[in-house]
């Protein structure tokens, strides 16, 4: 998902205190910050909400990307508050990560040399306005699917993040929905590219999910500490049965013609993506990792004497202060 | 990286009449500033209508350990909750 493949942590607790904290966590107790906790819980957690605060930031990079050349000055708008909101998730997900014992600014260093990763599918480019439409819709639709049950997570910070998140995301893919259908129902050309659209996105979509069920090996420990909730593939289904019926309702073709209701298991079938695809992405080889990454490290230094220029001004405003009183 | 901007966290009145809420933290380098982001990063949906900011290590907080001491002695208590007293119901409301 957004954090895709975050490798559980083993641990080298104290049994009787490691029990305890599981009893907690099987009643449905959060876990605070100040609260003991397994090493492993810990550095997995800062990992995971890590990944996906990166995410957040990194994907406003290709919305962002369209901005100044939206249709109407209402879809910009729109979709400026749509990329305003991307950024207050990775704050809101920054801090909760904080709470752990590690600092935003060592967070975002390891995501700028990176050490931290985010989610494989910023790393596709956004080549036209129908891809706005498709990444609001299809993107952000399965970040949802994700998202929805992490509101339930057993960390109390990251599930009241997830819970400020969740409560903004279907506007997000309300819009993108919003911007595709009207390019669907538009001018054969308009409607050739929203298709067009969808077709590139579509496997990228599920791969956020990450790998198969039978290929992900770090789940159990992650599903016993509740920071993980479903498994890859049970969100995969529920994100294709709920969009293949959008898609047809745009009266789109569907972009994988092995998909078809299966009446015995009450499923859409469909075909995996190309996971050797997936994992050269995550290695740095899709189409836009080397712009992404350099995008925010230009961000960062381009940024730095603005950091540095409002701190030494507020230090000497409270000696100022200081030596008044 | 050594020049983070200290964290604050934020509390939010969300209404007229309402206590002010912890919401979360960010950066800012000064309590200005910090109000500024506040308003950016929690209130983008008229979620409040007033905001307080404080330097986080300024706050002190109990420890999960002292959880015992700290609240136990109230537990027995239970002459300070109204429903601990029979009232006849000729007597009415009380
Ligand atoms: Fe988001
Ligand atoms: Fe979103």
């Amino acid at each position: 998902m957004y954090a895709q493949m975050v490798q559980s942590e083993a641990t080298q607790d104290d049994p009787e205190k490691l029990a305890a904290f599981q009893a907690r966590i099987d009643a449905g107790e959060k876990i605070e910050p100040k609260d003991w906790m397994p090493e492993g819980y810990r550095k997995t957690l800062i990992r995971q909400i890590g990944q996906h605060a990166h995410s957040e930031i990194v994907g406003q990079l290709p919305e962002g990307n369209w901005i100044t050349r939206a249709p109407t000055l209402e879809r910009k708008a729109i979709l400026l508050a749509k990329v305003q909101d991307e950024a207050g998730h990775g704050l809101y997900l920054y801090c909760a990560a904080e709470t752990m014992g590690v600092s935003r600014d060592e967070l975002t260093e390891m995501l700028l040399d990176g050490r931290m990763k985010y989610s494989s599918i910023f790393n596709y480019p956004t080549l036209n306005w129908a891809d706005i439409g498709a990444v609001g819709w299809l993107v952000d639709g399965a970040a949802i699917m994700n998202q929805v049950p992490l509101q339930r997570t057993s960390f109390g910070p990251y599930s009241r993040a997830m819970i400020r998140i969740c409560k903004e995301e279907s506007f997000h893919a309300r819009q993108g929905f919003d911007a595709i259908r009207k390019m669907a129902e538009g001018t054969p050309a308009q409607k050739k590219m929203a298709q067009d659209a969808v077709n590139r996105l579509w496997f990228p979509a599920l791969m956020m999910f990450g790998p198969s069920d039978k290929d992900s090996v770090h789940s159990a420990q992650s599903m016993a500490w509740k920071i993980k909730i479903n498994t890859n593939d049970e969100l995969r289904q529920k994100f294709v049965d709920q969009t293949v019926p959008q898609i047809e309702f745009l009266g789109l073709d569907l972009p994988d013609p092995t998909i078809k209701w299966n009446e015995e298991r009450g499923h859409y079938d469909y075909s995996d993506p190309d996971w050797s695809e997936f994992f050269e992405v995550i290695k740095g080889n899709g189409p836009c990792n080397v712009d992404r990454l350099a995008a925010r490290n230009k961000a960062w230094d381009d940024g730095a004497w603005v950091r540095d220029g409002l701190l030494a001004h507020a230090k000497k405003k409270a000696a100022r202060q200081h030596a008044a009183e | 990286m050594k020049n983070e901007w200290p964290l604050w966290e934020i509390f939010i009145r969300g209404q007229h009449g309402m206590s002010h809420r912890h919401v979360g933290s960010l950066h800012a380098p000064d309590a200005e500033m910090a109000i500024k982001n506040a308003r950016d990063v929690y209130t983008r949906r008229n979620e409040g209508v007033s905001i307080w900011v404080v330097e986080a290590n300024h706050i002190a907080a109990s420890s999960p350990s002292d959880k015992g001491p700290l609240y136990e002695p109230s537990e027995s208590k239970v002459y300070r909750h109204p429903t601990f007293f029979d009232i006849p119901e000729e007597v009415g409301a009380m």
